[in-house]
């Protein structure tokens, strides 16, 4: 597997953009993106994601703001950079009268690539295309129409690549698939940042993952720090007896007592698997103080549960 | 990396391909108006018409014609050029490429303008079905349709970044570039109009261009070819100068 490294390959500094009519769609937006690793950028509809891939890939004016890729300015030497960068849109953008080979050969040149046919074929079967490269577009299922988009940004081999909702609208099994092609995308040295909706999709394949909302960054943090960071237990032990109150042997746990003594619920713990430990604690404590319980229901806090107590603190705030 | 060649060269090699699988509204249609013209006006009408200039009227009206078609399918092919990927949305693609002003004129104005090209030899062919006629000048005249192929593929594009919809798309052509033609002196020469409309006809530009045309096919016009020439050219210049502000401002193009 390509290794992450810690050169930037993509720096954002102070970016802003404000639509008119004064919509601020990006607010100071800081973010470093590390040579070699997968990104995920999470946030609620309107929260900015579109807008800043965008902003780097030439879509958006920023109003204020700078982007580096590769070491370039964007605002000045945006040639050398864009010809190394690949974007898959959220929308199925593509002239669907057009044959899938032809429109994938006609990205490579777009880029300044010479032809090479050997590559559109290996990118077409790689996406599982190969069969259809003769068929129109609009011919294709919604799932193997982003198939060809995402073969169209790769068809000039980019070493940055934006994916944006890359497996909204497809089904579970092509989703995975997906998954699996971006996975073989990063072990080739492929950088990728992508947006998505699926939070899932973020906790399968990120490195590092950030939350942006109205515009700004909220968090960027390794996704395995951010899960030991934020991450938490929940236990529900159903008691065989009504308890009226704690015992001593367990009160220095994180618990407390719900359903008229009926249930001990735990809440503790962190990301890395303490949470598990201390319920495995507790229910050793609970038997030798001779309390009998009927079953008990963990559940560890997703990056889903992370990321939506993170946006709607801040919503409150 | 300086010019990106190849990515103009797809752009074009694209358009291209655009128009052959729309070859029946691309060709075929314009082919059979003309043709339409030439047997209504040309044989029809023009052989009971005296000779005008010392032209045969059916031999007169071949390079208004020319213009009349030219005009419209060059503004309207470089136009829907452009909205097509606008309105699609792939213009995504075009615009997160390496590809600047000079890639994307050459792109889609090259290609209009040869299609463009392409048909003025076809009805050029065509009108040898009906009358029989010389061109006087033809470096002249390749020259002269060349130009203002390319100034009006300009002058399309420009349209086509403006327009919001497919109605604005057809304003242009259909509501002026038309009737300006038709009223430029296609049918007839601006000295058979009276006074003061053979004046008034000459702050019509396009009076210019068929004028111009039909110098370089029989070396008589009704205005000077080097006012056409210079006016053309004009044209050109501004069209460019917008196109370069248009991509330098991101206007329409970028959020």
């Amino acid at each position: 597997m390509a290794e992450v490294t810690d050169e930037a390959i993509l720096d954002i500094s102070g970016l802003s953009k404000v639509y008119k009519g004064g919509v601020r769609a990006l607010d100071n937006v800081d973010l470093t993106i590390r040579k070699g690793e997968i990104f995920a950028l999470l946030g609620p509809n309107g929260a900015g994601k579109t807008t800043l891939i965008g902003a780097v890939c030439g879509l958006v004016r920023p109003t204020s703001g700078k982007v580096t890729a590769f070491g370039e300015d964007l605002a000045h030497n945006w040639r050398e950079a864009r010809g190394r960068i690949g974007l898959v849109p959220q929308e199925l953008s593509t002239d669907m009268f057009e044959t899938v080979h032809r429109a994938v050969s006609y990205s490579r040149g777009l880029f300044g690539f010479p032809p090479d046919k050997a590559r559109i074929e290996e990118v077409l079967r790689s996406l599982t295309l190969w069969d259809k490269r003769d068929s129109q577009i609009r011919e294709l299922s919604g799932g193997m129409k982003r198939r060809v988009l995402i073969a169209k940004a790769l068809a000039h081999e980019p070493d940055l690549l934006f994916l944006d909702e890359p497996t909204a609208g497809v089904d579970v099994e092509l989703r995975k698939d997906m998954w699996k092609q971006i996975a073989a995308l990063r072990e080739r040295g492929t950088t990728i940042i992508l947006t998505t909706h699926y939070i899932e999709e973020a906790e399968e394949m990120a490195d590092r993952v950030g939350v942006i909302r109205k515009g700004q960054i909220l968090m960027v943090d390794d996704k395995d720090a951010m899960m030991q960071r934020m991450g938490r237990t929940e236990a529900v032990i159903a008691l065989s007896e009504p308890l009226r109150e704690l015992p001593p042997s367990i009160a220095t746990f994180p618990v407390e007592l719900r359903a008229d003594g009926m249930e001990l619920c735990y809440r503790g713990g962190d990301g890395s698997g303490k949470g598990r430990e201390d319920v495995a604690a507790l229910t050793k404590a609970l038997i030798i103080s001779g309390i009998d319980y009927r079953g008990i229901d963990i559940h560890d806090s997703s990056l889903e549960d992370i990321f939506v107590g993170l946006v709607s603190e801040t919503e409150e705030a | 990396m300086g010019f990106n060649l190849r990515g103009a060269w797809s752009i074009y090699q694209r358009e291209l391909m655009r128009a052959f699988r729309t070859a029946f509204q691309s060709v075929i249609a314009p082919v059979l108006t003309t043709s339409l013209y030439f047997i209504v006006f040309g044989s029809a009408i023009g052989s009971r018409m005296e000779p005008i200039q010392s032209i045969e009227y059916a031999a007169f009206i071949i390079p208004g014609l020319l213009m009349l078609t030219l005009l419209g399918e060059t503004t309207s092919n470089s136009s829907f050029g452009i909205y097509m990927p606008r309105f699609t949305g792939t213009i995504y693609e075009l615009l997160s490429a390496p590809v600047g002003v000079a890639e994307t004129l050459v792109g889609f104005v090259g290609a209009a303008a040869t299609k463009s090209l392409i048909l003025a030899a076809i009805i050029l062919a065509t009108a040898t079905l009906f009358v029989d006629y010389e061109i006087k000048y033809p470096l002249l005249a390749i020259g002269f349709i060349v130009l203002v192929a390319a100034s009006f593929s300009l002058f399309g594009f420009i349209l086509g970044i403006w327009a919001d919809s497919f109605e604005k798309l057809g304003i242009i052509p259909v509501l002026i570039l038309t009737p300006l033609t038709f009223l430029g002196g296609t049918f007839y020469s601006l000295d058979m109009l009276p006074d003061p409309w053979d004046k008034i006809a000459l702050a019509n530009p396009i009076a210019f261009l068929v004028s111009g045309l039909r110098w370089t096919f029989y070396g008589t016009s009704d205005v000077s070819i080097g006012i056409s020439l210079g006016l053309t050219l004009g044209f050109l210049a501004v069209c460019t100068a917008i196109i370069a502000f248009i991509f330098k401002t991101g206007w329409r193009l970028r959020e």
